[in-house]
């Protein structure tokens, strides 16, 4: 077992004038996860800490917050790595606290929306299934790695200083559709994000790259969209 | 509030996604969710879902239903899984035109692998019958089905957490949820409910379950008066990261991966000989923890080991890169290095709210509980028998998902509004004051694990009639504790410390369900092993198990299993 000492970003906009920190202490295994730490503090100590989490193996995506000034998820960071005097745990910047660790997706996923991340194919569909090689299948293995955590655009520069810029995220999901072999609107699509705010807006900071829990190349995809805007669109 | 909606479906896994994606414009249809829909744990699911394309090897639908049926020991409802079987292919295009990224053959095709308990012949060999996307097969199912209701516009109300149904004369009218951003308490008024709020693992310590698995929809269902069906059988997967729970997928083994114990044997050999680590869950798990029991565990301790070494760095990067990530994440393992320690870890609940196989659920006459569904692990049709083989429950949320939104659009026609009863939210308010009237007392969490310690101690792979009544004497103590519960947020924002309260009054309800019908059942039978009744009882013991909640003890009477085809015989591999 090692002590750790906890930060915690607290904040009720209902009833605090702003936000603040508050400490707490808590024994753990070095093997355990951040969240089972987060937990012990609420479950033990203090009920009214706020946080999501679900699945607690890096599959589900909710509780991406700032660990140590990393956006992360709690339950894909070991105890181990944090032999530090203190551990801060902060909401995902970028977007507006609703309490404690807890911030509102509500924009983030809207504007995954915007990009119509679905297939989209005007021609009837085969009695069996469509055809799809394994090349143009492996083109998709990385980006569908996303589980919409949020931490790349929470950690993105260009989002902090422009609310306009699509995101990394979404540029994501942007990909998983420009490369689908059976999608039919592959030119919309590059238009679609072919703008200063769009895919242009990402000037290779690779902290979306770095700070990604499935480990996908963010930022390359997104050069990769630049590269087939210049080839299809100019 | 008051919200009206023809149809409010709870829960936004698979299940619930597919009958809302069913329904979208032509009823007027709401979703609730307790957590954003992309978090639902179907998207935890692995490895794959099954469905006799043939395309990697002549398959059959009877084939796959003879499995299913073998699979669950022949407690499996054979109309049930006729259904699934011929069913699945068409639901497997279906989402394949839907969009999700399944891996392919060198043709083209979807590709397909093999997994446990599902064969070729009747029984001769392994087959690949596994669709597949890498290890997260779940995860992109879930993606896409999501922005699919996203696309047609479906009500989502996220972050709302069913705390009560309203049912009034044998018919639904609607429920009672909480938001949880804002501490309200809203009434949802429809003429149909669906039940889609799947599985509750949380009932044991050890568990591949997510958090948000703590079984509501089938415990209102329950407490409503409604029995529950086959609530026994548990699934213990054989493959959780020891010491964690966390699933790694059967494809691991379907891939080549195997089984070994201390002394470095394959044991499967010994336990199934034809088709060895690919033996359905149930049997893998009770094999690893007699090889422990043995001696044989690594090390004599109480774990064994899942050899992925030989597969190389290629295959596992391609096919199995999310466990391999586990691996290096939560124990510093490569798997493609060294093997990975596990032991078995709660992972599906057979049994829950019967339906018959259009989703509708049946009432203690056996007769249909009007305006009331439910589809997915909560519900019980019994497709899964005494235990499910893997794969057919990815199957099972879009086949039965798209059953209930069909069988939902035909009754609409003949469900009348009924009026909500006076202030259907009172009871909810009342039980809020309560809790944070108290000042003191106990806290869900330290009752919620006493009673994940006990069901695991008493209530897991195996079981026996002393086990079973400590268990139950456990709970009993656990729900007079919870009478005196307290809470300690009194806030309205995101206050899951009263959630938590009130979810663990379900987890009590449904860990008591699944003792007692446990207790009743003397034989053993799939995933239900009791060390005192070692055998399969077929002249006693084929038959549902029903518990209904009464003013005292719980009521348990029996149904019987709808045999088409396939009468019971032995069950080896």
């Amino acid at each position: 077992m090692v002590e750790l000492h906890f930060k915690i970003f607290r904040f009720d906009p209902q009833v605090d004038k702003g936000s603040y920190f508050k400490h707490y202490t808590v024994k753990a295994e070095p093997e355990e996860r951040i969240l089972d730490c987060l937990n012990r503090i609420k479950w033990e100590q203090d009920g009214t800490l706020s946080y999501r989490m679900s699945c607690g193996h890096g599959v589900c995506g909710s509780d991406g917050m700032k660990v140590n000034g990393t956006c992360r998820l709690a339950c894909q960071a070991l105890v181990r790595d944090y032999q530090c005097p203190e551990v801060v745990l902060e909401p995902l910047p970028v977007f507006k606290v609703l309490k404690d660790l807890v911030v509102d997706m509500d924009p983030f996923l809207k504007g995954i929306k915007l990009l119509r991340p679905h297939l989209i194919s005007g021609a009837p569909a085969p009695e069996k299934e469509r055809k799809q090689s394994p090349e143009d299948r492996k083109k998709l293995d990385e980006v569908i790695r996303c589980i919409l955590c949020a931490c790349c655009t929470a950690s993105c520069p260009v989002n902090w200083i422009n609310e306009k810029y699509t995101g990394p995220a979404a540029l994501v999901w942007a990909f998983r559709y420009i490369f689908e072999s059976r999608d039919e609107q592959i030119l919309e699509r590059l238009r679609q994000v072919d703008h200063p705010d769009g895919a242009w807006g990402c000037v290779n900071h690779f902290e979306c790259t770095r700070v990604c829990p499935k480990e996908i190349p963010v930022t390359k995809s997104i050069n990769t969209i630049k590269r087939e805007i210049e080839k299809r669109l100019r | 509030m008051v919200f009206k909606h023809d149809i409010v479906i709870v829960g936004s896994g698979l299940a619930g996604l597919r009958a809302a994606m069913e329904v979208a414009g032509v009823a007027d249809v709401g979703l609730i969710s307790k957590v954003y829909p992309t978090r639902s744990h179907s998207g935890a699911a692995q490895g794959g879902i099954a469905a006799a394309l043939g395309n990697e090897e002549p398959d059959s639908w009877e084939w796959h239903m003879y499995d299913t049926v073998k699979g669950g020991d022949y407690l499996t409802d054979q109309d049930a899984a006729e259904i699934l079987a011929q069913d699945a292919p068409r639901a497997v295009y279906e989402l394949e035109h839907m969009g999700v990224p399944f891996n392919r053959t060198a043709d083209g095709r979807i590709a397909q692998r093999a997994f446990g308990g599902h064969t070729s012949n009747f029984g001769k060999a392994a087959i690949k019958r596994a669709c597949h996307a890498a290890d997260r097969t779940g995860r992109v199912i879930l993606d896409t089905l999501y922005w699919e209701t996203v696309r047609r516009g479906i009500r989502v109300y996220n972050e709302f957490q069913l705390v009560d149904l309203i049912i009034k004369d044998n018919q639904v009218v609607g429920l009672v949820a909480y938001e949880l951003a804002n501490g309200q308490v809203h009434v949802f008024h429809s003429r149909i409910v669906v039940v889609g709020t799947g599985g509750f693992g949380k009932v044991f310590r050890t568990t591949s379950n997510c958090f948000a698995n703590t079984g509501e929809g089938v415990y209102l269902t329950y407490k409503a008066g409604i029995p529950l069906e086959d609530m026994e059988f548990v699934q213990f997967h054989p493959t959780g990261v020891y010491g964690l729970g966390i699933l790694i997928t059967e494809a691991a083994r379907g891939e080549g991966g195997i089984l070994r114990n201390g002394k470095g044997e394959r044991f499967m050999e010994r336990y199934a000989p034809v088709i060895k680590d690919l033996a359905p869950r149930d049997m893998v798990s009770r094999a690893i923890y007699q090889e422990i029991r043995e001696g044989r565990g690594i090390n004599g301790r109480d774990f064994v080991h899942l050899d992925l070494t030989h597969l190389g760095k290629d295959k596992l990067a391609e096919k199995l890169s999310d466990i391999t990530s586990f691996a290096k994440i939560y124990l510093g393992i490569d798997p493609a290095i060294a093997p990975i320690p596990i032991s078995p870890t709660c992972h599906y609940m057979m049994g829950g709210i019967p339906t018959n196989l259009d989703a509708q659920v049946l009432g203690k006459d056996q007769q249909n509980v009007p305006g009331l569904y439910a589809a997915g692990e909560c519900a019980c049709l019994s497709l899964h028998g005494a235990n499910r083989l893997g794969c057919n429950s990815l199957l099972d949320l879009v086949v039965f998902g798209r059953r209930c939104g069909e069988k939902m659009i035909q009754d609409l026609k003949q469900l009348s509004w009924t009026d909500l009863p006076a202030h259907p939210e009172e009871r909810t308010l009342a039980r809020i004051e309560t809790l944070e009237k108290r000042k003191q007392g106990e806290t869900a969490y330290a009752l919620r694990a006493s009673l994940q310690k006990t069901m695991m101690d008493h209530c897991s792979v195996f079981r026996n009639q002393t086990g079973l009544s400590q268990a139950l004497a456990d709970i009993q103590v656990l729900k007079g504790k919870y009478e005196n519960i307290f809470v300690r947020d009194h806030g309205p924002r995101y206050n899951t410390d009263l959630m938590e309260a009130f979810e663990l009054e379900s987890l009590l309800g449904l860990a008591e369900a699944i003792v007692v019908s446990a207790l009743a059942r003397q034989e053993s039978r799939g995933a239900h092993s009791r060390q005192d009744y070692p055998d399969r009882d077929d002249h006693n013991w084929l038959k549902h198990t029903l518990i209904q909640k009464t003013e005292r003890d719980p009521r348990i009477f029996f149904k019987p299993v709808t045999i088409t085809r396939f009468q019971p015989k032995a069950r080896t591999y």
